[in-house]
Parts: C-alpha cells; structure tokens; sequence
C-alpha cells in the first residue's frame, strides 16, 4: 500500500524542476556513514485486505468485554457507549484536524471545547476547565504541579486511598519536580482524615484524595477541604465524573483543584487508552493552569467566536517558564466527552448514578451471600464499585471465573496492604440482574472447587443474551 | 486568483451565523438518552449515601433530542477544516493524509473493548502488537528498547528527561543541566524544567545548524544531555551529527533526539547511528494517526541498552509465543501514564507500519523531502528562506520579511491562505526567523497541490506588493472573520453561564432550529 499520489512523471517533473536526476540527490546532507542499510528488519508492504486480516488476527488474540462480562473497573470502567458519539466525534472535519492555532479555520474544535469546559465545569463545580490532558493519572501530577505553585510549598498529602497507579506515577514525576510526597494512609477503605490533620503543616501544598476512592468508597470531601484549608493548603480531589449524577460536586465542598479520568464519557477502553484526563480549578489559579484553554471572543464583525487563549501560559510561547510542558493532548476523546454529556442530559446523568447505585448494591448483597465471601469495608458508603475479601486467592478465583466467562473483578493482591485476599468489583449500568446473578454462582462453584467441593454448576457466563 | 466573499469551498456547508452553543439548544425535558431502568433492581436504603455527599441540585447538563445533537456537531464539524478537506502544510506537526484502514483495526471490538487490567493471558494479541511494533520502532531508530506509555511528543521527552536523570544518578554522578539550541520546539525547555533541570541555550550558526564551537563552549561536567531535533525545525539536517554525538558523550552527557522530524529520514538513516541515546517518536505524525483537533497522539520513547533497565515498567517480554509484562524492572522510573499509553494510536500506528512496509517507509522519506524541497523552488522568486542552507529535507521555513517591508506580515498571508481555502503554514516559529512561515507539505500531497499552493503563496505575495490591505483584512471566506485574541484574554470567558453576556453578543441566531438561550436548570 501506498498513500502517495505521485505517479512516476511527476516524480520525473519535480526532479527536472529541482535540477536532479534523482531523489537520493536531496539527501545529501545525511553523511554517507550514516546511511540506513537498505535491508531493514521490518515487515514488507501488505495490501489493505492483508492490514485487516493481520490486525483481525491480533485482536482475536484478545478476549474482550463482549466475550466476557466485565465486572472489572479500578479506573476504566465499562459504561455503555452511545452509537451518537463516535459517530460524531469521528468525522474527519474533527478527526483529521489539530490544534486549532488559526481560529478562523478551526470553530468547530474551538466551539466543542469550549462547550466541553462548561460540561466539566458542571461536573466538577468548578469555573475553569482546561481542553484535556493525557489521562486522569497524569492530570493528578499537573495538579500538583499547580498547587506547588500556587503555595509556595512543596509536600504534597496523598492519600492511602488513592489508585497505586496514580501514586506510582505522582513518584515519577516527583523526581522532577520540587515534590515531598507524604502518604496518608486510609481506615477500613476511607482516608484517614485525623492522620492527615496530624501530618499537615504549614509545609503542606495540598491533600491529594480520591471521590470515590480506589476501594469505590465515598470520601468526605467538605472535612478534608476544612481540614486542609485550616493550614493554608489545597484540596486536590480526583473525581469519577459519572458520580456527579448523585454525589455533589467536589468543587462545591471545598475542592480547589479537581481533576479526573475521562474514559467514562462516550470512550472505549481501548486496553487503557486513548481516553483523556480533566482538569478544574477557581478562576484565580488560571494562570497556572496546564495545557490549552478555549475562551469566547469577537471577530472583526461583531460575531461571537471562539479561541485558544491564555497562551502566555503555554510552552510554545513560554517555553521553560511554562505552566507545563502538554502540547498534544486528548482533544478528540474530550469532544467525545461532550458528545455523550449531551447525550445523557442532566435526567440521563442522575438516571445512570440510580441504575450504577442499585445494581452495585444488589451485587454486593448477592456476592457477600456466597459463603465465605464478606464485605471488605462495611458500613462504608459507595457507588458502583466496592471490595470483597475472598476466602480464597482472588488472582486464582478470577483465572477460573475468566475461564467460565466472567471477568470478576481487579483481585487487589500485592495492590493495597492487607487485603492479600480483596476482589475490587465494578458495576454499571450494562450489568443486568440475570448477569450478577450469575457471577455469584459462578463464584460460589468456583470457591467450592477450590475448596475442593464437587461444584454443583460450572456457572458459564449468559455472553450475549439479554438479561432476564 | 481573486478572492470574493463567497464561503471557502471546505467552509460551503457552513452557515455564516454563529452555531448557537448546546446549552442553547437545550429545551427543560428534552433527552436524547435512553437507559435501562434503575428498577431492575431494588432501591437503596437513603442511608446507604451520607445526605451531606449527595447532590442538592440537577447538574447544568443541556436537554436536547439525539437530532439536536446530530445537527449541532455536523454544523460544528461543517466550520472545522482538516485535512480530509485540504493542504494542511502546518510545519512540524506532519499533517499528512490518514489512512482510513488504521480507523478500523482500531474499532475491532478485541482492541477497542479490550480493559487495561485485564490479565495477560487474556490480552495476548495487544501485547503481540506492542512487541511487534516495538521491534520495529528499534530497527527503525537503531536503539535496544521501547517504552509505549507517553501519550505524546511531550510526554516523551519528560519521560526521556527523567530516564537521563535516573542513568546519571545510578551513576552516582548527578547533573543538573540540559542543553538546548535556539531552534527547539517549546516543549523541550518546558519539559527540561518538569524533569528537574536548567536549560542553557546554545545559539544557532549562521547556517542553522548547531555551532560546534558554541556547543563545546557549554559542554561541562553538569550538563546532563544535549537535546536536539534532526532534522532540525529549519528543516536541515544536521551534518555535524556523529561529532556532536563525541562532543556530548566525552562530557559525559547523553543525547537525546526530538524525533518529530523522523518523517524526514524514515528507513533513510538512524538515530542510534548517528549517536543518539534516546529518541521520542510522534506516531501520529511520523505514522499518520488522525491528530484529532490537538490529540490523542502517541510518543512512545526509544533509548540505547545502558538506558534500558530505566525504562517506565511494566515492559512487553516474550516467551516463546507467550506474551507476558515485565513488571520486575528495580532500576525503572515508574510510570508516566495510568496504563499503557495510547494503545489506540499504536494500533492504528501498527497498521500503518504494515501497509508501508520498510520500503514504503523509505519512501515516505523520499516524498516527502522530495515534495518540500520542489514547493521551496517554487516559492524563492517571492519569499526568503530564513537560512539559506538547501537542500532542506521534509520542511522548509520562509522569512516574510520583504512582505512585511510592503505592509503584510506573515500572519497576514496566513489569512491570506485561509481564504484561498488552504491551512496556512505554522507562523512565528522557529523563533530564530524573522516572520517565520514554517511548511511541511508531507508525503501525501500531489504535485496538483503543491503548485495550487504555491500560485496562493506567490498570488498573495503580489497582494502584499500591490497592495496590502486586503490581507490585512483577511479572511473574508472563512465561516468567521480575524478574530479578536486580545480580547478573549483580556475578559476570559472559558465556559458558559445561562443568561450570560454572550446572550447579547451579536451573530447567534438559532430561530431556526428551536428554543434558544433558555437555563438548563
């Protein structure tokens, strides 16, 4: 396959413009010695027919979340993808676009971000959104990034409770940044907020907790923003953006940055990417903010339009003195973002908060119901997700269950002290009752087994029918 | 050419009146989702949430029907340009033509529905894929191992930054600056500051490329790399590369290459050869992955073997035919992203790989350094080249100082483009260039276009000798008028507010299609 249109003659005709006899003459430049050997180890050019046979063969390598039904969450979360938002957001008017640096050109990405602002605004309970960052992970080192700024000070709190792989990331980029992480660490699946209180100082740039937190617990965002304002600090809360149909915004408890992974809104899983972070702060840290920013204006006749804005902040302008590094980010997911916000409406929102709630909490009641199986935290508030503790391995539980179909949940073995034997499980609104049913004798066959019982049902998973 | 006020051929499906916003549209009781029921299951007890948690008021999403939306981002969509509507020779972001075969290797449900935290033996196929391509990226760049979790070029280079940062201090010799010539792309300083480095600048040569005498001047003991793109963003090879590669490495530093120009040099030559110990990769620019309106990209990160056990973990290990991650990695980084990266645009960036092939890789270089150096040709009787070294290889950049003398300057022929219905070239960029227009045609653009946009380029030149207001003016055919930037600063207005100021601002007409301006909640 080719995607270049040149035929020979004009090849012939550019060179004859040029003065050459032939292209190799244009890479003169390039020192003979460092000429690439023309024998390359890499594949040889495949018709269109042979990329989709190829590609289709990997994918089959991969059993995925319509072979198995997915209780599995930890971040990425199944939720059901509208047919309207990548139909949408796909088009090659958006699609094959880029940053819209000449305005005039570009409405449509401006005016889709712009709105996609005011979506996550609403979320978040907060004035600013920027245009997206690259995942609700590194949206958490940016914001930390903001609030050494914004404070002058440099130990950041960061709560026990928060995803590892957030944390482990927040390590990374602190080797770089002027950054002292303190870890506070969480009472039965809730940040321990008395610890936090201990260890804040006036040293303290923020607290660092998740809504919910990684264990799908419901933190108590106005104590910990009281308690970190109280030492002039900030509240950086990571947010689930769905639970805003029933949880009040973190920005109006307090939350001074809010932050977030997007993957829920209208994006596939996609093995983890692309999905986009978000990002939300009070108009008096905009200055600070990371990455682009759609503001409204004018144009020369009167008419309202839309632009990046704020540039001085940005590294293209900036360059070391910008408020991050981010150039390309994750506009299209972010569009995407708006398009299944819309879709859903503030009565599809609450609706699907409702439907994540009951069903979470039914499959709590008929999981715990399985002899052996308790509640990892109980009495702890939580959504649509919540943890198990097992009475056998949860990695070997889950191996087994895979095999009869279902994907039970993120065992939480080496991931959180203590809980050697938790099964974090994740529900929405694409689980039916048939489906939670069945997971629990499908665990209940699978933890006899173990147990060396002779199981009574294999407990095969009902992939493709309509729940009952 | 004359340009009339009639819409621009991309923008004729476009209405002159504003698109009012969603919230615009929206209308108390309108849905466009359906959901299942909630009643499938019992109610929860209301203590089961604390009431001091729970939402106290709708939250200001808009209420419109599935048509209202389907409307609204096809007309958004109608005032967007892209290049699936035309030349977009934005220099340094390779906006080259997408192929459409990537979009649904993409969309196979074991890719797109395939959860991160899946285990692996039930993710065989992607870790196949990243193995695979990670193969190739390494015969590609000539270095030993690659991280796929940057999400972009950016991300890269922090990820780059920190990898340097940790080798050095493995070897108990910690540096604290990196070095940087004047031409780099602004996400290299940004990046070097985020890893924890100063930036020192190294002036350019009066040939644009690196000045070795000035390079050696600032190479000490505390310099940690020297991070350069090649070719360079004048679109020049540097031909001083292997000494500058001894220079760095005798100081005891690394050398670290931008690869947002490896477009130009695909399968042609290798930045392992040429000295380089570590290399980003833009997948969306060098594979042609849709850019999305500003992302998602990919930028994944090759480093040379002494930097391999730095990488971010987990890595992809083969086994056999078995595929599995390597979480064990004691000296790694950690991790820059919350998964595996943009594993979409890898798959996308993988189909690419196989339908070029190595010699159609090659090929992509010869093209495009061939499109862009017969487009300068065309272009010298009326513009400066900012440094007169040629050839230039994928991309070129232009000086609009005689057009700026006449009273145009070069965001003028910038708009001047836009009405003559092409994407201008990247302006004020490199700064090294006085009224920079920076072009990179790419590979994909035929010889028909190419001329198209030169006659655009010259006609608009002539403009500016003639008589410059028109440009000062432009555009006229685009779906808005020059924007007004200051202002959008000057009062920020990043979100919308029911009953806000907007409301009166003029050219919002929606009384075509339903109620406008109401309060959502």
């Amino acid at each position: 396959m080719t995607y270049q249109p040149h035929t020979d003659a004009d090849v012939r005709r550019m060179l004859d413009r040029l003065g050459l006899a032939s292209v190799e003459e244009l890479f003169t430049p390039i020192p003979a010695a460092l000429r690439a050997p023309v024998d390359l180890d890499l594949p040889r050019p495949h018709a269109e027919q042979e990329v989709v046979a190829e590609l289709t063969r990997l994918a089959g390598r991969n059993r995925h979340l319509d072979e198995l039904v997915c209780f599995l969450g930890a971040g990425v979360y199944d939720h059901y993808v509208p047919a309207v938002v990548w139909y949408l957001a796909g088009r090659g008017e958006l699609a094959t676009s880029y940053t819209p640096y000449q305005p005039e050109m570009s409405q449509g990405v401006l005016q889709a971000l712009f709105e996609y602002q005011t979506l996550i605004s609403e979320l978040t309970g907060l004035e600013v959104s920027n245009a997206s960052l690259y995942d609700g992970a590194s949206a958490v080192a940016e914001a930390a990034t903001m609030v050494v700024g914004a404070t002058g000070r440099h130990e950041l709190l960061v709560s026990g409770a928060v995803a590892p792989r957030v944390r482990e990331l927040l390590e990374t980029y602190s080797a770089g940044l002027d950054l002292k992480l303190v870890e506070v660490g969480a009472l039965d699946g809730q940040t321990d907020l008395e610890e936090a209180r201990s260890r804040a100082s006036d040293q303290t740039a923020a607290l660092l907790l998740a809504q919910p937190n990684f264990f799908g617990v419901v933190e108590d965002v106005r104590a910990a923003a009281d308690l970190a304002h109280q030492v002039g600090a900030r509240l950086v809360v990571t947010f689930d953006p769905l639970a805003a149909g029933l949880l009040e915004p973190p920005g109006r408890l307090g939350a001074d940055v809010v932050v977030g992974e997007g993957q829920a809104l209208g994006n596939h899983p996609n093995f983890g990417g692309p999905a986009f972070g978000f990002l939300a702060c009070a108009p008096a840290d905009v200055r600070r903010l990371p990455g682009r920013l759609a503001g409204q204006t004018l144009d020369a006749d009167g008419t309202r339009a839309f632009v990046l804005t704020l540039q001085a902040r940005e590294q293209h302008i900036r360059r070391e003195k910008a408020t991050s590094n981010i150039c390309t980010n994750q506009t299209l997911n972010a569009i995407a973002a708006a398009v299944y916000l819309s879709w859903l409406g503030p009565q599809g929102l609450a609706e699907l908060g409702e439907r994540c709630l009951r069903a979470a909490h039914y499959a709590a009641d008929r999981l715990t119901g399985v002899p052996g199986v308790r509640p990892a935290f109980p009495g702890r508030p939580f959504l649509k997700e919540f943890a198990l503790r097992l009475p056998a391995d949860p990695v070997e539980v889950c191996r087994r269950l895979a095999d009869r179909g279902w994907l039970a949940g993120l065992p939480l073995t080496g991931t959180a002290p203590g809980l050697e034997d938790g099964l974090l499980v994740a529900v929405t609104e694409r689980r039916t009752r048939a489906e939670i049913d069945g997971l629990a004798g499908a665990l209940r066959a699978v933890l006899d087994e173990l147990a060396g019982a002779r199981p009574p049902d294999r407990g095969t998973a009902p992939v493709g029918e309509v729940g009952a | 050419m004359t340009v009339t006020r009639e819409p621009a051929p991309w923008a004729a499906g476009a209405s002159r009146r504003a698109e009012p916003l969603i919230f615009e549209r929206s209308a108390p009781g309108r849905r466009a989702s359906s959901l299942p029921p909630a009643d499938e299951f019992p109610p929860v007890a209301p203590s089961a949430l604390p009431r001091s948690a729970r939402r106290t008021a709708p939250v200001g999403l808009p209420e419109v029907s599935e048509r209202d939306l389907v409307r609204h981002y096809t007309r958004l969509a109608h005032r967007n340009f892209a290049v699936d509507l035309g030349f977009y020779p934005l220099g340094s972001c390779t906006m080259k033509y997408n192929p459409k075969v990537a979009e649904v290797a993409a969309a196979l449900p074991g890719f797109a529905r395939l959860h991160p935290a899946q285990p692996p033996d039930q993710t065989q196929g992607a870790l196949e894929l990243l193995w695979r391509l990670e193969r190739a990226l390494t015969e590609l760049t000539g270095l030993a191992g690659v991280t796929f979790q940057p999400a972009a070029g950016a991300h890269g280079e922090l990820t780059g930054l920190l990898i340097m940062r940790a080798y050095h201090e493995a070897a108990g010799n910690p540096r604290r600056r990196v070095v940087i010539p004047d031409s780099a792309h602004g996400t290299n300083p940004a990046s070097v500051r985020l890893a924890g480095f100063d930036v020192t600048t190294v002036r350019s040569g009066a040939d644009g490329l690196v000045d070795l005498g000035a390079l050696a001047g600032v190479l000490d003991t505390d310099v940690a790399a020297f991070m350069i793109t090649n070719p360079n963003t004048l679109g020049l090879f540097e031909r001083n590369i292997t000494r500058i590669a001894e220079l760095v490495h005798r100081a005891g530093g690394l050398l670290y290459l931008d690869g947002a120009n490896l477009n130009a040099i695909l399968g042609k030559a290798r930045p392992g050869d040429m000295g380089f110990d570590v290399v980003h990769m833009n997948l969306h620019k060098t594979f042609a992955t849709p850019h999305g309106g500003g992302g998602p990209g990919a930028g994944p990160l090759a480093v040379a073997g002494h930097l391999t056990p730095f990488l971010p973990a987990p890595v992809v290990r083969r086994a056999g035919d078995r595929f599995d991650w390597d979480h064990d990695r004691p000296r790694s980084i950690g991790r820059v992203h919350g998964w595996h990266g943009n594993f979409a645009i890898i798959v996308r960036a993988y189909a690419y790989l196989l339908a070029n092939g190595g010699e159609g890789l090659r090929q992509v270089a010869e093209r495009a350094v061939l499109n862009a150096n017969y487009l300068l040709e065309l272009l010298t009787p009326a513009y400066e080249l900012g440094y007169a070294t040629r050839p230039v290889m994928h991309e070129f950049v232009l000086s609009a100082r005689r057009q700026k003398a006449a009273g145009a300057r070069a965001l003028d022929i910038a708009k001047g483009l836009v009405d003559r219905g092409m994407h201008p070239p990247t302006v004020y960029f490199p700064l090294i260039v006085d009224e920079a227009l920076m072009v990179e045609p790419t590979e994909t653009e035929s010889v028909e276009t190419l001329d198209a946009f030169a006659e655009a380029l010259l006609d608009i030149a002539a403009q500016a000798e003639r008589d410059p207001g028109p440009l000062r003016q432009a555009p006229v055919t685009a779906p808005v008028r020059r924007l007004d930037e200051a202002r959008a600063a000057r009062r920020l207005v990043a979100r919308w507010h029911a009953g806000g100021e907007e409301d009166q601002v003029r050219g919002v007409d929606a009384a075509d299609e339903g109620p406008t301006g109401r309060p959502t909640s």
